[in-house]
């Protein structure tokens, strides 16, 4: 009896000591930096954040929480950075409470895929792409698809869209776009990362769209560039603001972020002006306080932090298009830079180049 | 109900044979575990009612935007800020009740063949455990494999009586459910039909019952409220599973035509787009599904608990 009541007090007492251990403040070695937030830029991170390990000896923690946790995280302090593939809004950067600096990484596109006989390498605008997704076209040998693929065949077929189900940056960018391309979308659907679609199915995360898409003959989706080139999908070419037929590949995503932008680099580059640039991309960001001076953050901290950051816009680039990751353009990292060097410690600048 | 009473009446003779010697310590020690035991137990109804607080209380601003039309209205979207469950609602129980309509011939076959007819032995022993084991395969493994396999198979049922040929939807989602709550049902079933007293059976069959007529007229109806319970706490698992059905079900929060057509269920809308939600609204009334979702299992298992209880009055 004393034995297992000893046992049971050991247990608790392991218990309240496990439970005071996990409530101290995360953030106490200034050899490790915490990350937390967007999903989709995650193998590109591991893959900065490991060789950052390797050469430098910091160790940076991100975890893949999804960009609305990342920016949550941030807000409540409990991490470094946070990343995010939508830029945070005037409003969410006032209820966070501090000015906030938005560093762009690299970035992503959406790519419209499909499953007909054959597999014809298909040509689409983006006025059919909204139809197609608000419902209004329902064939696939539909005049405004044929028009636009001259000499290739398409069946008499009805088009099932595929569509994410769970909330996702992927949906955000495409929606985003659909906004601009067309009223009638604005207007019934609008933007975010979850919609009320008008049709179609809903599938979890991209490998569920690729396989509903695989699974559905006439079903046409989108997915995340990076998950349609590694998995061999077939991608139609879409029609950019220039009306140029664009393929969506690495270079032709960089390209579509060769714009005027502004300084704090919160912009969409959807619908691109870029003459070659493919226009359903968009950027994904690190998120991180402009004065780094709170919570008893330590200056060496911070150091590693900035020096962190600037290591990603610049010899963190060469990782991104061996995974599939466009990499920044040059006008890109120029803002970047002027980002990273607007990051104060107690009013003063913390990088002094 | 006798077995445990046996029990107990063992216990205390045994324990009443040590108490003569060192009461005093004996009884201090014994003050402590039982002290400890009760905290432990009680922590558990203290997390149950923390859960529920925290859902209401999460809920609230949800309450307040969208009142009571929340659990009337169709429309679910997050854009433009409508909130409206219905869908998700009719979503989960027709899923779950046509999956426990498809599981019962299954779970009551085998319930029969394991507590009446093969009661022991190589073979019986060899379909308890590939029940066991279907029950503990994870329900992302049924998903896949409705995927893989019944999606095809289901398109080219609906090719044949003519509706939309989706492969997935309410069906689909519904045949991987009830498959999932077979093993359940059938156990609980199995051992309520195995309790049947010997001497109700023996005077049926010495009346000049066959083995069929003895089943339907004496083992059926005594152990029907049992096999009742045993149902609806399988439909209970029913309701919450999440994994499976999302891969399956369409994800569309369009109102339901028909029992083909994609749709949605309330665990499934939560896991979809709890992660990604950043409006407060949106999260509270994520949560607010939650509390609704937990009231539909409260129901259904209060109910199967009732009708237990009946079930031993009745004995």
């Amino acid at each position: 009896m004393k034995k297992m009541l000893r046992i049971i007090l050991l247990c608790c007492s392991l218990w309240y000591a496990a439970c005071a251990l996990l409530s101290t403040p995360a953030l106490a070695s200034d050899k490790e930096l915490l990350g937390a937030g967007a999903t989709f830029p995650f193998p590109f991170y591991q893959k900065l954040f490991d060789t950052y390990f390797q050469t430098t000896g910091i160790k940076v923690n991100y975890q893949a929480i999804g960009s609305g946790g990342g920016i949550q995280q941030l807000k409540q302090k409990t991490v470094d950075f946070g990343g995010t593939d939508a830029f945070m809004t005037d409003k969410e950067i006032s209820e966070a409470g501090a000015p906030i600096v938005h560093i762009p990484t690299c970035l992503g596109a959406v790519v419209i895929t499909y499953n007909v006989p054959g597999n014809p390498q298909l040509r689409i605008t983006p006025e059919v792409i909204a139809d197609i997704f608000l419902g209004k076209i329902t064939k696939w040998n539909d005049k405004r698809i044929l028009d636009a693929n001259p000499g290739v065949v398409l069946p008499d077929m009805n088009i099932d869209t595929i569509h994410r189900s769970d909330g996702s940056g992927t949906t955000a960018i495409f929606s985003d776009y659909l906004c601009k391309v067309s009223a009638e979308w604005k207007e019934r659907v609008g933007e975010g990362k979850s919609l009320n679609w008008p049709c179609g199915l809903g599938a979890k995360g991209n490998p569920g769209v690729a396989g509903l898409i695989k699974q559905v003959p006439g079903s046409l989706g989108y997915v995340e560039l990076l998950y349609a080139l590694g998995n061999n999908m077939p991608c139609a070419l879409v029609k950019n603001k220039s009306g140029v037929f664009v393929k969506p590949s690495i270079e032709s995503v960089s390209l579509a972020a060769d714009v005027t932008m502004p300084d704090d680099t919160r912009v969409s580059i959807t619908n691109t002006a870029a003459p070659n640039g493919y226009p359903i991309s968009g950027f994904t960001w690190l998120v991180v306080y402009k004065e780094q001076q709170y919570e008893g953050r330590t200056k060496p901290r911070v150091e590693s932090l900035v020096k962190l950051l600037w290591w990603v816009i610049h010899e963190g680039q060469q990782f991104a298009a061996a995974l599939d990751y466009a990499p920044l353009p040059q006008g890109a990292v120029a803002k970047a830079e002027a980002l990273v060097k607007s990051i104060t410690y107690a009013g003063q600048p913390v990088l002094q180049q | 109900m006798q077995d445990s009473l046996f029990c107990s009446s063992n216990l205390r003779r045994i324990s009443s044979g040590f108490s003569p010697e060192g009461n005093n310590v004996q009884g201090a020690s014994d003050k402590v575990f039982r002290a400890t035991l009760t905290l432990i137990a009680l922590s558990m109804v203290v997390l149950l009612c923390v859960m529920v607080m925290t859902l209401v209380v999460n809920s609230v601003p949800a309450f307040r935007a969208t009142g009571f039309r929340f659990f009337s209205s169709t429309t679910w979207d997050p854009v433009f800020k409508q909130y409206g469950s219905l869908v998700f609602l009719v979503g989960t129980l027709l899923t779950s009740f046509i999956a426990l309509a498809l599981s019962i011939p299954f779970a009551l076959s085998i319930a029969l063949f394991l507590g009446e007819y093969y009661r022991e032995g190589i073979f019986s022993s060899l379909l308890k455990s590939a029940i066991e084991l279907l029950a503990g395969i994870p329900s992302v493994i049924y998903g896949m494999w409705a995927l893989f396999v019944l999606v095809p198979l289901m398109r080219s049922l609906q090719l044949k009586i003519g509706v939309l040929p989706y492969g997935i939807g309410i069906m689909t989602a519904s045949v991987v459910l009830g498959v999932m709550i077979i093993p359940y049902a059938a156990s609980i079933s199995s051992d309520v039909i195995s309790m049947v007293p010997s001497d109700l059976k023996e005077a049926a069959l010495s009346l000049g019952a066959t083995r069929y007529e003895m089943i339907k007229k004496v083992v059926l109806p005594y152990s029907l409220s049992g096999i009742a319970a045993g149902t609806l706490l399988s439909l209970g698992r029913a309701i919450g599973e999440t994994m499976a059905v999302t891969m399956v079900i369409g994800n569309s929060n369009i109102m339901p035509e028909s029992i083909f057509s994609p749709a949605n269920t309330m665990a499934s809308i939560i896991a979809n787009e709890f992660v990604e939600a950043t409006d407060p609204l949106h999260i509270a009334c994520l949560i607010k599904i939650g509390l609704l979702l937990m009231a539909v299992t409260l129901v259904i298992n209060l109910s199967g608990t009732y009708i237990i209880k009946k079930m031993s009055v009745h004995r």
